[in-house]
């Protein structure tokens, strides 16, 4: 009996060994884990329009910039950008491709989506323990008419390093100076107070298992699930829904042109509609491609997702990139070479 | 006094008979409530597209075969593999090594390498396979897979080994058959009802493991065959889809999750009617 | 060919006996090839975790701060809620697995005996990954709202109970992540001691049962002295196990680095750590710390069995 399992699975190995050199040259890619769905949506309708194959796996944005290192990928992506003086010292070329909000998220009994208003600064001091009842008077002062309870308050984060974290840590980081001093900013941070979820939707899950918790998660998870989001202040002074509107009114005042390599977070943009907490998220590629072929591919994929994607990312609750900002991106494509010296692919 | 005793002792083994009982439908009870929930959340997803369509992106049509096709190439792969050096480390075992100082060195580190968390597996087989030839491939999630696999054939094929009488063995060298002529035509005919059983808990085991196939095979959204590319597979889809904004993923992953279950199931069951027919 | 028929003629050595040794090496290299990848796990651990043992001296198991901002990272957190979890988990699972396996063998009727078995071995089938999901979806809110909350709420303040109980009631600690540990690893102890007990002779058992004996005394001085060694390799071989697990536990015991405070206080394994960070740890150093933390990982698995190995020394004659 062993004997004839053996033999049948060799045979098949053989076989698929045998069948599989035919195919066409595919890319592959893989990090964060916030833009898959769409990646996955546009590589389908990119294969069907096209034959090409643009396999992206989700393995989180550390393991994309690790990945791209090793060059265990054609591409890597990833939502906490590399500074320009990284980029450079591996020599990889960075661009921007959709954005996205990340929203605080409540459990409050009584209170309804968009009820509660809340800055950064207070969000810190809860993160940070400071701040331990619903009915503190920090939070009471900027939310005359909503009625909230003597709760004690959970904290719920994200317990894997995440993309998502880096983001939100760095906009309490930004708006509150006791974060910045103590905890700092990074993918994963040593949480002061809390609980941990493993990926947003372990995250969304505990808060909604957990009365009297706040959590954040991407903005797609907090649409998805109906969850109560939180208002938040505005740079401008006024509070803010976490729409994809707002999320566009703050992209729209990033200072791209600006940004080297295009590092840029797009946290507290001016504007009196700009959400507090947007983002980017990213490709890297080699800026010397060894395979001219294979390099073209990855920037006509996504030269075809900034052509005709836009709707399918809207549709999945993704913000499109402004079109000024794909048209320095495609500009910026030219320094991307070959092994010939000249750049791989030419948008038109 | 006696009678007293006895209806103590009788009484006692009473609770012990009873304590048993409650046990075994304690664990009766978790499977039903975990099955149910799998055909619950998961049977409603089945239909004509999971076994005919390759993984959609959310608002997509799509099914699961790409991660059927590429969980059955893979666990294959690795049973082969696992099967070839786990039937023959433990044959060396219980036959050539036995109480030698080498044999006691390797039965430990194999029992180690039984208890070695799958996510080190597929770390170090990152580290060995897919870095040095730039990218994940099936054929090093097969490896991983083999590796979780092997120390438990290899124990299984020691245990039933060593359990056959040794007049066996003797009857072959009485007859003037090589040794290995022995092992091969009458130990492991006898015992491989056994050996069986150790390749489909090993064949069970690594069906269902996601740890070492992240790193390692990765994942495809599309249909693959090819062997030295990425290669999607059930766990990982599950893992990826699970933990998803979207409800139409989420319950693809569901309907995975009872894949894997069913084919586990049909797997134990296939095993035993082996096992009943070769048993004399 | 010519060779082979010559041999025949002459009889002498029997027939393929010139394979023996070949074959004989072939299974000894088999068993290289085992001793050979421990080998490699262990030097590519050794080799990768030696910055953080280097930088945080013994520190790395006592420090209970893990912070990647700071690149300061101690384990302790980790290392206890492995060892806390793997052990509840035993505690839970042995009693279950033992009765399980004394009922299939002993009063099982018939034509149950298989189906149940295979039931309870199809524990062990489902994915760790589903026992994740099921852990947190359906097992961690019914766990928070009848258990947790009413012990909670019966526990007499400042007593040992209130110190042991405190939490959030979500679900998410190491208590649940323990019961869902026990139940991963009742099929794999459940059958290898049915196995066991079913290797006792019939004849030691029925002379038992023919000075009348009852099943209890029969299972307690008979059965599990014959077996005692194995018994103890198969509970050995369930807590590895749990040492070990990853994804089930990941999702359910709260992931929190700081040294738990109660059993209903959120914590991380060794494993659920790597699995949560590995692939998001971007500088060396966090890196190093996580395959440190395997190789501690390694080293506990491998002090579990050596003392066992050495309790079972006194008795090893079968």
């Amino acid at each position: 009996m062993l004997k004839t399992i053996m033999a049948v699975a060799a045979c098949a190995t053989l076989a698929l060994g045998a069948g599989s050199a035919a195919q066409a040259t595919d890319i592959s890619g893989a990090g964060a884990t916030f833009p898959a769905p769409v990646y996955a949506k546009w590589a389908e309708t990119y294969k069907a329009q096209t034959g090409t194959a643009v396999n992206y796996q989700a393995i989180g944005s550390g393991g994309g910039i690790k990945q791209i290192k090793a060059k265990t990928v054609e591409f890597g992506a990833t939502d906490k950008p590399l500074k320009a003086d990284e980029l450079a010292a591996s020599g990889l070329f960075q661009f921007p491709t959709v954005m996205g909000g990340v929203v605080p998220v409540i459990n409050v009994p009584g209170v309804g989506p968009g009820q509660v208003r809340l800055t950064g600064a207070l969000l810190g001091a809860i993160y940070l323990g400071e701040i331990k009842k619903w009915n503190d008077p920090h939070i009471t002062a900027i939310n005359k008419g909503v009625n909230l309870p003597g709760l004690p308050i959970t904290v719920v984060h994200r317990s894997d390093g995440s993309g998502t974290s880096f983001v939100y840590t760095n906009y309490l980081a930004l708006k509150n100076a006791t974060w910045k001093a103590k905890v700092g900013a990074s993918d994963s941070v040593e949480w002061p107070a809390g609980i941990g979820g493993k990926g947003n939707d372990g995250v969304a899950a505990v808060v909604k298992q957990t009365i009297g918790s706040i959590g954040y998660v991407e903005y797609a998870y907090a649409k998805q699930n109906h969850m109560t989001y939180t208002k938040l202040q505005a740079a401008a002074g006024g509070f803010v829904d976490p729409t994809a509107a707002n999320f566009a009114a703050a992209a729209s005042h990033g200072q791209w042109s600006a940004a080297q390599g295009f590092y840029l977070l797009l946290l507290d943009q001016p504007g009196a509609n700009s959400w507090p907490i947007t983002a980017a998220t990213f490709i890297l590629v080699y800026k010397q491609q060894p395979n001219a072929a294979v390099g073209s591919t990855i920037l006509k994929f996504f030269d075809w997702a900034y052509k005709q994607g836009d709707p399918q990312a809207a549709q999945l609750d993704y913000v499109p990139l402004p079109a000024n900002v794909k048209a320095l991106v495609r500009k910026a494509w030219l320094d991307v070479k070959g092994p010939d010296g000249k750049p791989i692919y030419v948008s038109h | 006094m006696a009678s007293l005793k006895k209806s103590i002792r009788s009484a006692g083994n009473g609770v012990f008979i009873g304590l048993c009982f409650i046990a075994t439908v304690l664990a009766l009870a978790v499977l039903t409530v975990i099955l149910w929930t799998l055909v619950v959340k998961g049977a409603g997803g089945v239909n004509l597209h999971v076994f005919t369509m390759s993984t959609p992106a959310s608002g997509s049509e799509g099914g699961l075969l790409n991660a059927i096709v590429g969980s059955i190439i893979m666990c294959s792969i690795g049973m082969v593999i696992a099967v070839l050096f786990g039937v023959l480390a433990g044959t060396w075992l219980a036959e050539y090594g036995r109480n030698h100082w080498y044999a006691e060195t390797v039965r430990f580190v194999n029992d180690i390498l039984l208890s070695a968390p799958s996510v080190l597996v597929g770390l170090v087989v990152f580290e060995f396979l897919v870095v040095p030839f730039h990218g994940a491939s099936a054929l090093a999630g097969s490896v991983a897979l083999a590796l979780v696999a092997v120390p438990i054939i290899t124990r299984t094929t020691e245990d039933v080994l060593k359990l056959q009488p040794s007049a066996l063995r003797e009857s072959g060298v009485a007859l003037g058959t090589p040794l290995w002529t022995t092992i091969r035509q009458v130990l492991w005919k006898s015992a491989g009802a056994g050996i069986l059983t150790g390749g489909l808990l090993a064949f069970a085991r690594i069906s269902g493991e996601t740890a070492p196939l992240i790193f390692t095979a990765g994942g495809n959204q599309f249909f693959s065959l090819k062997l030295d590319h990425e290669m999607a597979s059930l766990p990982t889809v599950i893992f990826n889809f699970a933990l998803s904004a979207y409800d139409d993923l989420v319950r693809l992953a569901w309907t995975a999750s009872l894949i894997v279950a069913v084919a586990v199931l049909a797997a134990n069951i296939l095993a035993r009617t082996i096992t009943r027919e070769r048993r004399p | 060919m010519s060779a082979v028929d010559a041999a025949f003629v002459r009889r002498s050595p029997p027939k393929g006996a010139g394979f023996d040794p070949i074959f004989k090496w072939t299974c000894a290299f088999a068993a290289t090839v085992l001793l050979a990848s421990l080998t490699g796990i262990v030097i590519a651990l050794a080799i990768g975790g030696a910055p953080a043992f280097a930088k945080f001296g013994f520190g790395f198991f006592t420090n209970s701060h893990w912070n990647p901002v700071t690149e300061v990272y101690g384990a302790e957190g980790p290392i206890v809620g492995t060892l806390i979890s793997a052990i509840l988990a035993l505690i839970f699972s042995l009693p279950i697995a033992f009765g399980v396996a004394v009922f299939l063998v002993e009063f099982c009727p018939g034509p149950l005996r298989r189906p149940i078995g295979v039931a309870v071995e199809l524990l062990a089938g489902i994915p760790s990954i589903v026992y994740g999901m099921w852990g947190l979806f359906v097992f961690a809110p019914l766990f928070a709202q009848y258990v947790q909350l009413p012990l909670m709420t019966a526990a007499p303040p400042g007593s040992i109970w209130d110190t042991l109980t405190q939490g959030t009631p979500n679900g998410a600690n190491i208590f649940t992540a323990s019961i869902i540990l026990a139940i991963m690893i009742l099929p794999y102890m459940a059958a290898v001691l049915r196995d066991l007990f079913l290797t006792v002779p019939v004849h030691l058992r029925e002379s038992g049962y023919g000075m009348g004996s009852t099943t209890f005394e029969v299972i307690t001085s008979i059965t599990l002295p014959y077996v005692r060694r194995s018994a103890i390799g198969a509970v050995m071989l369930g807590l590895g196990r749990a040492l070990g697990e990853t994804m089930a536990v990941t999702f359910v015991i709260g992931n929190s680095h700081l040294l738990p405070k109660s059993l209903f206080d959120s914590g991380s394994t060794i494993a659920s750590t790597i699995a949560n960070e590995f692939n998001e740890s971007t500088t060396d150093m966090h890196t190093a710390s996580l395959i440190a933390l395997g190789l501690v990982l390694f080293l506990i698995t491998f002090v579990v069995l050596a003392i066992a190995r050495a309790l079972l020394g006194a008795d090893k004659t079968a």
